[in-house]
């Protein structure tokens, strides 16, 4: 099992999510989380005077898969998720010990 | 029931009326700077806000308004509406002040300077212009034509800012030391949006009540026209602003225009109505360059002013004074050179005492938070409570 860590722009969250569910994919947590990558922020303007906004607004989905699933998902993901400008965002995949349903007790990929 | 008692209801029952209006600007200063300043100052924000409205006008009412005027009294209305048509502006006055030093400023000292302005500084302004006159007769007398507070009031609130940032500083971080100057955004555009059009409404109050009577013919007209003008002040130092800085920067940004909006009511405020409908266009769009630039200046002489309460106060108060002499001039009472000897007469004393006053309060009982309780906001240290204690706080 693999967790997926999709960083993305906001608005592109509801692309995302209908290709996963599209894909199979039952279930996903999401959460506004604030960074930056390689472009730095951006900056903006206020009562005169410019300032640089560090920590722009992102996305954060996270989904588990099983590992025959990943790169499916990996390429949903970056389709729907993509627009080919700058802070498009990244894709972590780390491995998952184990998982387990809580209202079932079933635990490994049939909880997946 | 006969002619002059109707008079004297009707016009008590109209200053009673813009009086209200007048505190809706209470609301109104709340609601601009809480959105100004950062969440983490907002509940010490309006604490401040709540404070300056009840002090001031306790302080008026047993000490401030005798010094103006002597006793209660007023022949053509209620000697109370009368009274309370004045309270009114009292809280403007140090809302003005209070605003400028937001973030940073603690409230016990500031109540105690809220005691002294509201019962004495301003009651002296105003015994001057508006009241007894006791400086009448002396080389001193100020002849200036002011209809509802250009000097006496704006001006008066911007001159014991000023005072106030000299003594207490710029909010920490705000201007590094390595130069430069670190910007921090306003944390709620909406609560601003809202705060000026409360002050806007209650300017309606404030130089339509400044008319005092609306019980005949002329004097009903005089009112009208001069709601008429200030709104038209208050239209086009918005606009001009939103062309300045689209010009300017390719961006409009809506803290700026409603400030521009502002300065432009603070510039028609002391003749609105001595002017035709046309020149308050003029005099409110040279309001809204003032704040443009004002903000600007202030900032690179490093004097931390979070809501802009310099250039749309002081600035315009000066401006507004000036203004009348320049288009209203009649060349017998109302002069340039008596409009001006007005402002430096004002500006020399409200500033001279607010500063000695305020830098012996700050021995007493620091005027400033400490590093810690800054970092971590005032609300915490000052209100225990915070305005929006489920959000992280910004910045």
């Amino acid at each position: 099992m693999k967790k997926i860590e999709a960083i993305i722009k906001p608005f592109k969250l509801e692309d995302v999510k209908e290709a996963l569910v599209e894909n199979g994919i039952a279930g996903m947590t999401v959460s506004d989380v604030k960074g930056y990558g390689r472009q730095q922020g951006h900056s903006e303007l206020y009562r005169g005077a410019e300032y640089v906004v560090d920590f722009l607004a992102k996305i954060k989905i996270e989904v588990i898969v099983n590992d025959e699933d990943v790169d499916a998902t990996l390429n949903v993901i970056v389709e729907a998720a993509k627009t080919g400008k700058i802070g498009d965002g990244k894709i972590f995949v780390t491995p998952v010990e184990e998982v387990v349903r809580i209202r079932t007790e079933q635990r490994g990929s049939e909880a997946v | 029931m006969d002619l002059q008692s109707i008079n004297y209801v009707i016009d008590t029952f109209f200053t009673i009326f813009t009086m209200t209006l007048i505190i809706f600007m209470v609301p109104g200063f709340a609601m601009l700077e809480a959105g100004l300043v950062r969440t983490k100052n907002v509940s010490t924000v309006l604490m401040v806000n709540t404070m300056i409205y009840a002090v001031a006008s306790l302080a008026f009412l047993l000490i401030g308004y005798h010094l103006a005027f002597g006793d209660f009294g007023s022949e053509t209305m209620s000697k109370w509406a009368a009274f309370l048509f004045q309270m009114a502006f009292v809280g403007k006055v140090i809302n003005i002040m209070s605003g400028g030093v937001s973030e940073r400023a603690k409230i016990i000292p500031l109540a105690v300077f809220t005691v002294i302005i509201g019962a004495l500084i301003y009651p002296t302004v105003v015994n001057w212009s508006w009241g007894n006159d006791m400086l009448e007769g002396t080389i001193l007398d100020i002849t200036m034509y002011d209809l509802a507070g250009s000097t006496v009031i704006h001006s008066t609130g911007g001159w014991a800012l000023l005072a106030a940032i000299l003594v207490i500083g710029a909010r920490k971080g705000r201007y590094p030391k390595e130069g430069g100057i670190r910007v921090i955004p306003a944390s709620n555009i909406p609560l601003v949006t809202l705060g000026a059009f409360l002050l806007w409404i209650g300017w309606f109050g404030f130089n339509g009540g400044s008319v005092g009577t609306i019980s005949s013919k002329e004097a009903a007209n005089t009112v009208a026209l001069t709601i008429l003008n200030t709104n038209t002040a208050g239209l086009s130092g918005a606009i001009i602003v939103a062309i300045l800085m689209y010009l300017m920067y390719k961006k409009f940004d809506i803290t700026m225009i409603l400030n521009g909006a502002l300065g432009g009511l603070v510039a028609i405020t002391a003749g609105p109505d001595l002017y035709n409908i046309y020149t308050p266009i003029l005099i409110g769009a040279i309001g809204g360059v003032l704040v443009v630039f004002g903000v600007s200046f202030f900032d690179k002489l490093r004097l931390d002013d979070p809501v802009g309460a310099l250039s749309v106060h002081l600035l315009n108060g000066i401006w507004g004074t000036i203004a009348v002499g320049i288009f209203a001039n009649n060349g017998e009472d109302i002069t340039l050179l008596g409009q001006i000897k007005g402002v430096i007469i004002v500006a020399i004393f409200v500033f001279v005492t607010s500063y000695i006053i305020l830098y012996i309060i700050n021995k007493v009982i620091p005027l400033r938070a400490n590093k810690d309780e800054e970092m971590e906001g005032l609300d915490v240290d000052e209100c225990g409570l915070e305005a929006y204690p489920e959000f992280k706080r910004a910045f």
